[in-house]
């Protein structure tokens, strides 16, 4: 024992000089660790991100050798493209609409379910369940209720209700579109805010109960305040996601009639895609970049007005 | 008003909230029923006015149809294949660099580390084009390991995994450690067996996101053969003369995985939204 110890107390320069050895073979270690990831990620994150940009400013079309156009594509967009300021309002119209909706919906849902003595995990799969499914499958089952002379307009017609087909209306093919995204997309939210609502510490309830405060004062002067920074998180995740809105369109309009139901998400893979615009699709994609990271940053400013934190 | 007759108030009117929230649910689950409801019917019988909510005769064999003739057997394959690959890519390549984040001393890990939080940051609508372009030189379009490879080393794992690793007690890994046991040695046969929650988690949350992933493989897989459930599902949508039944037995067996892990799997899926429940921008 006593040997050992011995053996083991180095003099100070030893030691200096040991965990400098020992430190470099632990970034050896660690390169070997990371190397795949770091691959991974500088060729399939790091470069597209900086491709995307210089490509932004070509007009290359797949075919043929790109050439710098400086800024022609942003100017074209803002400027000279009839169609870019409809994607734009399409994109925002869905995307404000969608945002309240699914926030009320889920908030509902969440205070109903956790109201409940009974089955409350039963009802939150039930409603999280299109959440796992293919958006592209939901898309087609809605499409067949929503058909012509389908299930949806023969409910509408039974009814004394004179409404043309939702998929072939140039304001209501929108509506349609909003519809099944709510009913793709209510259920994360859903349980997320229920989850949030079962960490509200039962005693706040039980005291404000006492003191004579109604259900309606205990979830607006407690629950809500309480869960406000978990509906912060849904809101910003639900716009980030809802400004990129493509499957749902892509199954049920293709971004019509006219252009009726394009976004910005669409209008990147049509220009892309069936036109080949490499540059002029990258352009577009820089302009959904910005809206997402100014509507994350309006939505940090305007939280410190309604999120209340704990500490 | 007397407390007995209070109390069955509050049951009636329990009872009545129950039942509403049931309707509700029902009315919810609609959508489902319709797409079953209509694969199991004749495509003249789909497209009948008036609309019928139950088939007049059901042809169960709708299923088998679909899945040999149309072929959805072959996306199903497909799509299962891609899902798993990039899960199994996911898992390993998360374990590797999230144990070099939480237990390895190495300059720059933090700058790192935040480099790879910030990617999180990008949309993946943007970065469409330049993988493409990307797979397309590597002549990898219309192939399988095309539509893998880029989309399989997302950083989320990796900062997942950091995070759960550091709950692990240092004291575990260090006797073996003395005992001579190299760094991988012990993240494959100490660590990783505790962090099963962890790894289920990565797992289910990448393989239903690569399931249901549609823009990219209807992107890279341009022949029908390779297709995946969601791109095949579209393919026969736009012909003429569309089979809505076949293609409604098609929905429903894309749904099918989704639907049994989210029952099977609902405390796993509610604890974890939970977790960002708690952290929610904290």
């Amino acid at each position: 024992m006593t040997t050992l110890e011995e053996a083991a107390i180095p003099t100070g320069r030893t030691v200096a000089r040991g965990r400098n050895r020992l430190g470099r073979r632990e970034g050896r270690t660690a390169l070997f660790f990371l190397l795949p990831g770091l691959i991974g990620m500088v060729l399939f994150l790091l470069v597209p991100i900086i491709a995307s940009v210089v490509l932004s400013f070509t007009n290359w079309k797949l075919l043929g050798k790109p050439a710098f156009v400086g800024w022609a594509n942003y100017t074209r967009l803002f400027t000279a493209d009839p169609q870019f300021w409809p994607v734009l309002r399409n994109t925002l119209f869905f995307t404000a609409e969608y945002l309240v909706l699914n926030i009320v919906i889920s908030l509902g849902l969440a205070v109903w379910i956790s109201s409940l003595r009974r089955g409350q995990r039963w009802f939150r799969v039930v409603f999280f369940l299109p959440t796992f499914t293919p958006g592209i499958a939901v898309a087609i089952v809605w499409m067949l209720i929503f058909a012509p002379d389908g299930l949806f307009d023969s409910i509408l017609r039974s009814l004394p209700i004179a409404m043309p087909n939702m998929l072939a209306d140039q304001t209501l093919a929108m509506q349609a579109v909003i519809i099944v995204s709510l009913w793709a997309g209510v259920g994360y939210n859903t349980v997320l805010f229920n989850a949030a609502l079962d960490m509200v510490p039962a005693n706040y309830l039980e005291a404000a109960r006492i003191d004579g405060a109604t259900a309606w004062d205990r979830f607006w002067k407690i629950r809500l305040p309480l869960i406000s920074p978990t509906l912060f998180f849904g809101t910003v995740m639900t716009a980030i996601t809802s400004l990129q809105v493509f499957d749902q369109i892509y199954v049920m309009t293709r971004g019509g009639p006219g252009n009726a139901t394009s976004t910005l998400g669409y209008a990147i893979y049509q220009r892309g895609f069936q036109n080949f615009q490499m540059g002029y699709a990258s352009a577009i994609a820089w302009v959904m970049f910005a809206m997402i990271m100014a509507l994350t940053a309006l939505q940090f400013w305007l939280q410190r007005k309604w999120v209340h934190y704990d500490n | 008003m007397t407390t007995k007759s209070r109390s069955n108030r509050a049951l009636v009117l329990d009872i009545v909230n129950h039942g509403l929230l049931l309707l509700v649910a029902l009315l919810f689950l609609f959508p489902f029923f319709w797409m079953v409801s209509n694969a199991v019917r004749s495509n003249v019988e789909v497209l009948a006015i008036p609309v019928r909510f139950l088939p007049e005769t059901f042809e169960w064999d709708n299923f088998t149809k679909a899945w040999t003739q149309l072929p959805f057997g072959r996306f199903f394959f497909n799509s299962a294949f891609i899902a798993i690959c990039v899960t199994a890519i996911t898992v390993v390549v998360s374990c590797l660099s999230g144990y070099a984040f939480a237990r390895l001393k190495f300059p720059g890990r933090d700058a790192l580390l935040m480099a790879y939080l910030g990617t999180l940051m990008v949309p993946a609508i943007m970065l469409i084009i330049p993988l493409f372009l990307i797979v397309n030189s590597l002549g990898m379009v219309n192939t399988f390991q095309g539509v893998i490879l880029p989309v399989a080393f997302g950083t989320f794992g990796a900062f997942l995994m950091r995070q759960f690793f550091l709950s692990i007690p240092m004291e575990l890994e260090e006797a073996a450690r003395i005992d001579g046991a190299s760094r991988l040695r012990v993240l494959v046969s100490i660590i990783v067996p505790l962090s099963m929650p962890a790894i289920g988690l990565l797992s289910l949350f990448t393989f239903i996101g690569q399931w249901n992933n549609f823009l990219w493989p209807l992107i890279v897989l341009t022949g029908a053969d390779n297709a995946t459930l969601p791109v095949g599902l579209t393919l026969f949508q736009t012909q003429q003369g569309t089979q809505w039944n076949y293609i409604m037995a098609g929905a429903a067996l894309s749904m099918l995985p989704g639907i049994v892990l989210a029952i099977l799997l609902q405390k796993l899926i509610y604890n974890s939204i939970a977790l960002n429940a708690g952290m929610g921008g904290r």
